[in-house]
């Protein structure tokens, strides 16, 4: 079902390990990059391979947030708010996308482009206010610098991701 | 202070194995192969290297709790532990994207020391840039003979395998990680038995953080007492590197001695506060877990494991958080138990029912609804919460909570009278 690909590279995880069940996590990374999410089928798939029983995998897939368990939009905005990000006003930036995007957080824009959530403190805490936007950190984000990126993605570009040029507080 | 840790992270492409050779890297492990393990064990311990992951635990005592005689039946496995999640924490991120040579270096001389058949580095799942410089910082060392099979013709095989979490702040808890390592969910198991003796698949583990691990190849080069003249004294030994963010000028990650003064870390190296006409507050010395210190407490307080324990707060991760007067303190308390509520594995009764019901009073009083009563049930809360829990999270919860209620009780009471912040009404 998911082609030979896959299925080379996870026998490939499971070999690296004591047991095949600890191969259980990397697989789900796979397949949630496969098909954006952790999908039921990929779920029975991977048990079925590493020997375990769905409603386990289902389990482990739940426990962790990173595992998404539907559709996010083509850009998954994980905004920091713990405390240094709220000390630097990753509020006001919060705010800012909401307003721009029409979105409160957990929803999606109506074009698909853009799913907002918020996060738990992401380590990267010197260079308050950030967020992730699907597998890269954008720090150091003033109102200005939100809007630069949220622009350049709309347009389908990859900005650079990574630090800005000064520390900022966004006030 | 000579640089350790991050002596050429500012040079191009630093995580290259070319790079990294050519600033000495891996030279230590080429001279701990050969050397007797027991020998190589006794220099960590005398070298006073404490655990750099939040507990201070001596790291060479840890690697002696591991069994002489593992066979392949009943292996030895290292863990290193780059889990990174307690806020404010960002230091080994530096390690992990910029140095992954010298972290693989320390895995494995202490894979070495301790006998191990296959070391595991445990990687946060959001840090994927980092885990990316590291698979191929792994390939590298492994064409390079420092890795896997007859590592540099001694005959000794240790593979080394990165494992991406997938965001949850409990798994760097060292035994919600093995399960979580073992293919399950997070959840800490209840010790005895420790580690050293049923660990990973229940077999002999050692567990160490990212900084302590890279820590090793310069003891091995330049000896125990070369390291333990670094710091404040004999208990607070070697390089540290210090994450600090919030209202200073320049946060950042910063290698300086053990010890540093904290008024010294915020003025000097960190350019003093972001706006000079407001007054320092408050600081959060080692992560958002341990107690808050008032300004004044922060005046002649040398930044290591003992002073900051005597100061009534903890070292934890170094992971200093600085907050000026402009700061509500209800809001930034209500903002770290949110935190716990969500990482709480749900286990223990205290913790999975303690952690929601303080953020919900916190963020009732913060909404301007608290209630005459709310600091008492507070702290009666935090109290039950306390050394009743199968691991350190329920705790970690509730000091906060009481360290801010005790130190600022005034803006508390203020918000539960006025139902708005002292500070805002300036
Ligand atoms: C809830 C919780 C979270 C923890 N998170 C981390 C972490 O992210 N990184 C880390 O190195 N240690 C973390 N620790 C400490 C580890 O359990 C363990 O003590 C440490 O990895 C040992 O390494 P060290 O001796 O080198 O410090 C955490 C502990 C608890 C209770
Ligand atoms: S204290 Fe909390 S996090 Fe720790 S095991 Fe118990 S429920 Fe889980
Ligand atoms: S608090 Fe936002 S990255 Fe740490």
């Amino acid at each position: 079902m998911y082609g030979e690909e896959f299925e080379k590279q996870v026998d490939q995880i499971v070999a690296r390990y004591p047991q095949p069940r600890g191969a259980l996590m990397p697989a789900l990374h796979l397949a949630q990059e496969t098909h954006g999410y952790v999908t039921p089928a990929a779920e029975a798939w991977i048990a079925d391979r590493l020997g375990l029983k769905a409603a386990y995998v289902h389990g482990v897939t739940t426990f962790y947030t990173m595992y998404r368990t539907g559709k996010t939009g083509t850009y998954l905005l994980q905004l920091c708010t713990t405390v240094s990000c709220m000390l630097r006003g990753c509020d006001h930036v919060l705010e800012h996308i909401k307003q721009r995007l029409g979105i409160e957080e957990g929803e999606t824009t109506p074009d698909g482009t853009f799913t907002l959530v918020t996060v738990e403190c992401l380590g990267s805490c010197g260079t308050a206010p950030m967020m992730q936007v699907n597998d890269e950190y954008y720090e150091d984000l003033d109102i200005e610098r939100t809007d630069a990126l949220l622009d350049a993605l709309a347009n389908g570009e990859s900005p650079k991701p990574g630090p800005g040029p000064l520390r900022v507080i966004v006030e | 202070m000579e640089k350790i840790l991050t002596s050429f992270i500012d040079v191009e492409a630093p995580h290259t194995i070319e790079v990294a050779r050519a600033h000495g890297v891996y030279d230590g492990l080429k001279k701990s192969i050969g050397m007797d393990r027991d020998e190589l064990i006794a220099s960590f311990k005398a070298s006073g290297l404490r655990g750099r992951g939040g507990a201070g635990f001596p790291c060479g005592v840890k690697m002696s709790f591991m069994p002489k005689d593992p066979s392949p039946q009943r292996p030895s496995y290292l863990i290193c532990n780059a889990d990174e999640s307690e806020p404010g924490t960002f230091k080994d991120r530096v390690i992990l994207e910029k140095n992954p040579h010298l972290l693989i270096e320390g895995m494995m001389i202490s894979s070495y020391a301790m006998r191990c058949s296959c070391a595991f580095l445990y990687i946060r799942g959001e840090y994927g840039h980092a885990a990316r410089v590291l698979f191929e910082a792994v390939e590298e060392a492994r064409k390079a003979g420092f890795v896997g099979k007859n590592i540099l013709g001694s005959g000794w095989d240790c593979d080394l395998v990165v494992h991406r979490g997938a965001a949850a702040y409990i798994c760097g808890e060292e035994t919600a990680l093995m399960d979580s390592l073992e293919g399950g969910r997070g959840n800490p198991r209840l010790k005895p038995p420790f580690p050293a003796q049923a660990g990973l698949y229940g077999c002999p583990t050692t567990i160490n953080n990212v900084e302590t691990l890279s820590c090793l190849p310069y003891i091995v080069e330049h000896g125990p007492e070369a390291f333990a003249a670094i710091g404040r004294n004999e208990r607070n030994t070697g390089p540290k590197l210090f994450a600090v963010s919030g209202h200073v000028k320049t946060p950042g990650v910063f290698e300086l001695p053990m010890g540093i003064p904290l008024m010294e870390l915020i003025e000097d190296v960190c350019g003093g506060m972001l706006r000079p006409d407001k007054k320092l507050k408050a600081v959060i010395p080692g992560g958002s877990s341990v107690p808050v210190l008032r300004a004044e407490e922060c005046q002649d307080l040398p930044l290591d494991f003992d002073a900051v324990a005597e100061r009534g707060s903890m070292f934890g991760s170094a992971a200093v958080m600085v907050m000026d007067e402009t700061t509500d303190m209800v809001k930034v308390l209500a903002r770290i138990s949110h935190f716990y509520a969500h990482e709480s594995c749900g286990q223990c009764t205290p913790c999975r029912e303690g952690t929601p019901w303080l953020e919900k009073v916190l963020q009732r009083i913060a909404r301007g609804g608290g209630r005459e009563g709310d600091l008492a049930l507070l702290d009666d809360m935090a109290a039950r919460m306390m050394g009743t829990t199968i691991c350190p999270l329920a705790d970690a919860a509730a000091m906060p909570v009481r360290s801010f209620v005790e130190k600022f009780r005034e803006e508390f009471e203020y918000y539960i009278k006025h139902g708005r912040s002292m500070v805002s009404a300036g």
